[in-house]
This record gives C-alpha cells, sequence and structure tokens, in this order.
C-alpha cells in the first residue's frame, strides 16, 4: 500500500445457508482526487481514484467496477454473492497511482 | 405583500446565479449530450427500452459530496440470463461517467449501492446491459443544494 490507498473495511455475514444471496460491503480509505479541485496555491490537485473494485470468490470474478471520479471520497460498495460453497474471497482495490489493496475473507456455507 | 414576494423571489435568483457563475467554470465540458455521447459509444445504435431498473436516489440532497445511489436490475441471474453491466451517468458533472458495474451470474443479484458527487442538481441515467443482449435504461434527478466539486 503506498500514497492514497488506506484502510479497508468490509462486511460480510461469517456464515450462510447455502443458495442464500448475501450482502457484500466494502470501503477503502482514499481522497479520490478528482483533478478538479485547485489546492490553496489555485494549482489543480492531481487526479488520483481508486478506478477499479474486484472481488473474486475462489478465483473467480464475482463483482467487479470501473470508478470514475464521480465517486465519494473513501468509496463505499454494496453488492451481493450467492452463496453456493465455502470458500475464500479475494478484494482488490487499485488506483491511478497503480496502487493495490488486498484483503481476503473467508465464508462458511452449510 | 407583493413586493415583499417579488423581492425574495429576486433574490433568490440573484442567489442561485451567483453561485452557478462560482460552479459553472468547473462544471465545463459536461452536458446531457455527453451522457448520450457515451452510451452510443457502448451500444452505438441498438434498442434501448425501460423499465427492469429500479433507481434509488434522493430527490433532494444537502450535500453534493455524498449522495446516495442504489441501483437493481431485475434478473433472474443464470448462466443463460444475467445482467451483464450497469452504467451509471450524471448528466452535469465535470465528467458524465460515475461507475460501471460488472456482475455475474454468481452474483445472485444485480444490486449495487454506493456514494457518488454531484456537482448541482441533474439527472442521473442507468443503462444496463443484459447477457442476452436486450438493453434497459432509466433517470431521475436529484436536486443539489451544496454542489459536490469542490465548491
Amino acid at each position: 500500500m503506498a500514497g492514497n490507498m488506506g484502510r479497508a473495511l468490509i462486511s460480510l455475514p461469517a456464515k450462510a445457508k447455502r443458495g442464500d444471496v448475501i450482502e457484500i460491503r466494502a470501503m477503502i480509505a482514499h481522497p479520490m482526487e478528482t483533478g478538479f479541485r485547485p489546492d490553496s496555491q489555485g494549482r489543480l490537485v492531481a487526479r488520483d481514484i481508486v478506478n477499479r473494485f474486484e472481488c473474486l470468490f475462489e478465483g473467480e470474478q464475482v463483482f467487479a467496477c470501473d470508478l470514475f471520479p464521480a465517486m465519494s471520497a473513501n468509496p463505499y460498495l454494496s453488492f451481493t454473492m450467492r452463496a453456493d460453497m465455502s470458500g475464500e474471497l479475494v478484494f482488490r482495490w487499485r488506483d491511478d497511482s497503480g496502487a493495490l489493496s488486498e484483503e481476503k475473507r473467508r465464508i462458511e456455507v452449510e | 405583500m407583493q413586493t415583499q414576494a417579488s423581492k425574495r423571489q429576486f433574490l433568490r435568483t440573484a442567489g442561485i446565479a451567483a453561485v452557478a457563475a462560482i460552479i459553472a467554470p468547473r462544471m465545463a465540458g459536461a452536458s446531457p449530450a455527453d451522457v448520450a455521447a457515451e452510451i452510443k459509444k457502448l451500444y452505438g445504435d441498438k434498442k434501448i427500452e425501460s423499465g427492469r431498473i429500479k433507481l434509488d436516489v434522493p430527490q433532494i440532497a444537502e450535500n453534493g459530496l455524498v449522495v446516495p445511489i442504489n441501483v437493481e436490475v431485475e434478473s433472474p441471474m443464470t448462466a443463460a440470463d444475467y445482467v451483464r453491466s450497469v452504467h451509471v451517468f450524471a448528466e452535469k458533472n465535470p465528467l458524465p461517467g460515475v461507475i460501471s458495474y460488472k456482475f455475474t451470474p454468481e452474483a445472485g443479484k444485480a444490486a449495487a449501492s454506493t456514494r457518488m458527487r454531484l456537482a448541482g442538481t441533474q439527472d442521473i441515467v442507468v443503462v444496463a446491459e443484459m447477457s442476452t443482449g436486450q438493453i434497459f435504461s432509466t433517470r431521475a434527478e436529484v436536486k443539489v443544494t451544496i454542489g459536490g466539486c469542490g465548491g
């Protein structure tokens, strides 16, 4: 983690029943500099936003998105996944500077 | 009473004009036509239908920096018929794009929420592409009292 990429917060149920559609919420600390904002000297602050987010389950993409400067600072995302089996979820964020942030969580499906 | 009302009306108009003058230079380059052009770039002259999309945004947002948006598209979300992508556009932001979601049948539902910045009162346009090739679109207006573009 470097530059503007901060801590990630992920919320999902630890356990689910097979076939349930669970809600996953993910947020990462990031200023999401739009490139349109002037600093105190009146110069534009260079754009640096989280431009890509991916959620994978056992290596397969479940959900992804491309983000644009209109996203709020500390981008928050909520989406769903059908719980078919126990396994590992990987969450990945990438910003304009090329910095990557990755988090992993396990879900038990019974 | 008549003059009071018109005076109030004048002040309100003047106030809006002043705010618009401050925000306007930062909003250069964005218009509903840009959003239409983006959609055309994605889908060409394909037929765009209405329906299927539930777009949930506040009618009035006090803070343009953090405007919640919730999108849900009706779909069985099976391998044969699911929502491939959902694009969100803002018609009067400095850039038209807000977010583009990519869904898979494994998502179970084509539903996502996030928070966006809006530079001012404008229409939000959502376009959803199904795996079957069908395209749906909807729009909703959000009135913003304080812009979200550093203003």
